[in-house]
């Protein structure tokens, strides 16, 4: 089974502490450390694992800047064939519309047998693959934390839903899935996995070589727009309690126990 | 003119879920004179039940009636609705496990907009549609302008709109002729129920709850000590859970467990609507977090803005010692 998988390089939620710029034009992002998303990551593991039990190829590909790269070449560490690095001006300013059109060139321009990506990222969307399935005519299922192929025609997929219960469904292949974060353990990716693939070369495409034009992608195409970005007006929030370690630690047992937080 | 607003309503057992009163709330706040429609699928009595309940909320309620449906499959739903609807519809969906499945797809179909996750709306202005949303687990919000001219697609977050009183006497109008064939490449087979572990933390009154910020499957013990301490036991966040540390029955959230402790102590977790929707019963909650700015910090009443590996062994001293 040939195989894609969606990646998109974001700040690291455990790593990081997002601020926004002063102009509230986007979010500070000096000194942010990012990573593969935490989604897709999971998706790559899946897609090796299928490939390790039915034969194929994992390819991995990310729109976005240069730095997009690195994210890439982790996921080669981890095992996937090949990657393909997206990078263009015009796609800036792209919405979730945008992505999904130029990661459907991308999927066009391959024989893939199964399109995975993230349920989602950092923007908390949880839009692209649903996108990439309808622009491609393809089943689609989100959230999805099994999956047991059957023969080389149709997958059974597992969907996480509300509660932690499980949907299963029947699938036909080619198809999109997201993968829900837990479907599988991620193997570790060492130094020494990001040092054999440091001399692989990866593909850069842009958007001639992917035929697509500006009034697709970009901020032109953009039905949805960030204005900016901004801290709302919240109630009091928390009453942060001050002080050493230890005083802190008796203010709290003294609350603890008059809301009945001790037994 | 005014635009044609419809609401996707979920329902089980012949009513509708909780999504439906708040989405017509969403609608009139868009437009205050908009005749918003309900749309719901489903088979038989249930479906009916489901109609009638929704007609209580809805003027107008549209339902789509075929044994296919007994079960929602949003990849059977999604041809119909685009049969239906007409082009430049804008369609109130719940962001959901359903909503995720159904409305990034509708979007392309219908050749519309699509905006997900809204958690605000800051009214309409012609045909851009002035949207919140949140970025990055909540830790910023995000001004969004939707143009509405050819149709969109919104999801909304649940439990953010009030909810509307009902009171309303609407027309069911049976839609199943329009809506065309039910076909497609993926079929249900069943629910699986996720299993029971050895722990209820549903029945339980203190939760010591840990995220993330746990770092190692070791440090579990910490949180283990100052759960005994206080009388009460561990609960988590997802990562804990995915990091398979932790069993999946010991999840808090829209996807794990929903808990109603009195004490609710969140230790490195930072906050998503999706690890509170599971937090009910309105608890004593505490938020331990090394980042000042996490968002649990909003929904907490107290915080303590500390490392939670250093802070959490002094607080079983103390409390051992101050018991
Ligand atoms: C070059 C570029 C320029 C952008 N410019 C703007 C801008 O000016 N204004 C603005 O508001 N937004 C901009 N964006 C953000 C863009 O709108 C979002 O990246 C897009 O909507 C996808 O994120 P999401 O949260 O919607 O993804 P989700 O739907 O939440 O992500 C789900 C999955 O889709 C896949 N995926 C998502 N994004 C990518 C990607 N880039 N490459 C590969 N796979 C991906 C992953 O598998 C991911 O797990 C830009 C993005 C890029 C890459
Ligand atoms: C469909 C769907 C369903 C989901 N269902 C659930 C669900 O049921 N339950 C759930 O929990 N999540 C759920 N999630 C995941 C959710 O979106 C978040 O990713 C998750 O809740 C984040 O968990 P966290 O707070 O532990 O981690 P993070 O968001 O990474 O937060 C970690 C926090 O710990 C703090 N921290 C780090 N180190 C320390 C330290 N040493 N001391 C103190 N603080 C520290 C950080 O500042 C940060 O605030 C779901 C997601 C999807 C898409």
């Amino acid at each position: 089974m040939n195989i894609l998988v969606c990646v998109k390089r974001v700040p690291d939620p455990a790593e990081n502490e997002i601020e926004i710029s002063s102009d509230g034009s986007d979010i500070e992002r000096e000194d942010l450390v990012y990573s593969v998303n935490e989604w897709d990551n999971y998706a790559v593991e899946e897609a090796i694992q299928i490939r390790e039990q039915h034969g194929g190829s994992v390819t991995v590909v990310s729109v976005g800047e240069e730095e997009s790269e690195e994210v890439l070449r982790r996921e080669m560490a981890m095992g996937a064939d090949q990657g393909i690095l997206v990078s263009d001006d015009a796609f800036e300013g792209s919405d979730g519309r945008g992505i999904a059109t130029i990661l459907k060139a991308v999927a066009e321009s391959g024989d893939y047998d199964l399109i995975l990506t993230g349920a989602q990222s950092d923007e908390g969307a949880a839009q692209i693959g649903g996108m990439l399935a309808a622009m491609l005519d393809q089943p689609y299922a989100s959230l999805v934390n099994e999956i047991q192929v059957q023969g080389g025609t149709k997958l059974q997929v597992g969907r996480e839903i509300e509660g932690g219960n499980q949907e299963v469904s029947e699938i036909e292949l080619p198809c999109v899935l997201s993968i829900q974060s837990g479907i599988n353990e991620p193997r570790y990716v060492g130094i020494r996995g990001i040092r054999k693939v440091s001399g692989v070369e990866i593909p850069e495409k842009e958007a001639s070589d992917l035929g697509l034009s500006e009034d697709q992608v970009g901020q032109k195409a953009a039905r949805v727009k960030r204005v900016d970005y901004f801290h709302p007006e919240m109630g009091e929030g928390a009453e942060i309690l001050e002080g050493s370690t230890e005083e802190v630690a008796e203010k709290l047992v003294e609350l603890l126990k008059s809301k009945g937080g001790m037994k | 003119m005014s635009r044609q607003i419809f609401a996707y309503i979920e329902h089980n057992d012949g009513a509708v879920e909780d999504s439906a009163f708040e989405l017509i709330k969403v609608a009139e706040q868009m437009d205050p004179q908009a005749q918003v429609t309900a749309l719901l699928f489903g088979s038989g009595q249930e479906l009916e039940d489901a109609c009638q309940h929704a007609a209580s909320i809805y003027p107008q309620v549209w339902k789509v009636d075929k044994q296919e449906h007994s079960y929602p499959n949003a990849e059977l739903i999604r041809p119909q609705l685009v049969n239906l609807l007409p082009a430049d519809a804008v369609v109130l969906a719940p962001f959901d496990t359903f909503g995720m499945d159904l409305t990034p797809g509708l979007a392309i179909k219908l050749d519309s907009a699509h905006v997900s996750d809204i958690v605000g709306l800051d009214g309409v202005d012609g045909d851009t549609l002035k949207a919140v949303r949140q970025e990055y687990g909540g830790q910023v919000h995000t001004h969004v302008h939707c143009d509405l001219s050819g149709g969109a697609v919104l999801s909304v977050r649940g439990g953010v709109f009030p909810a509307s009183e009902g009171g309303q006497e609407g027309q069911v109008a049976d839609k199943t002729s329009d809506a065309g064939e039910v076909q497609a490449g993926r079929r249900f087979l069943e629910v699986r129920e996720a299993e029971v572990g050895e722990v209820d933390i549903t029945k339980e009154d203190i939760l010591v709850s840990i995220g993330r910020g746990i770092e190692e499957e070791d440090n579990i013990e910490i949180a283990q000590e100052l759960a005994e301490a206080m009388g009460g036991v561990v609960s988590c966040s997802r990562p804990v859970v995915d990091a398979k540390w932790m069993e999946k029955s010991r999840q808090v959230g829209t996807s794990g467990m929903t808990v109603k402790p009195k004490i609710y102590l969140a230790m490195g977790i930072s906050g998503s609507f999706q690890h509170m929707g599971g937090v009910k019963g309105n608890p004593f909650i505490v938020a331990v977090n090394k980042n000042a700015s996490a968002p649990i910090f909003q929904v907490a009443h107290v915080g303590v803005v500390e490392d939670m590996l250093e802070f959490a062994p002094v607080l079983t001293e103390k409390i051992q010692e101050m018991k």
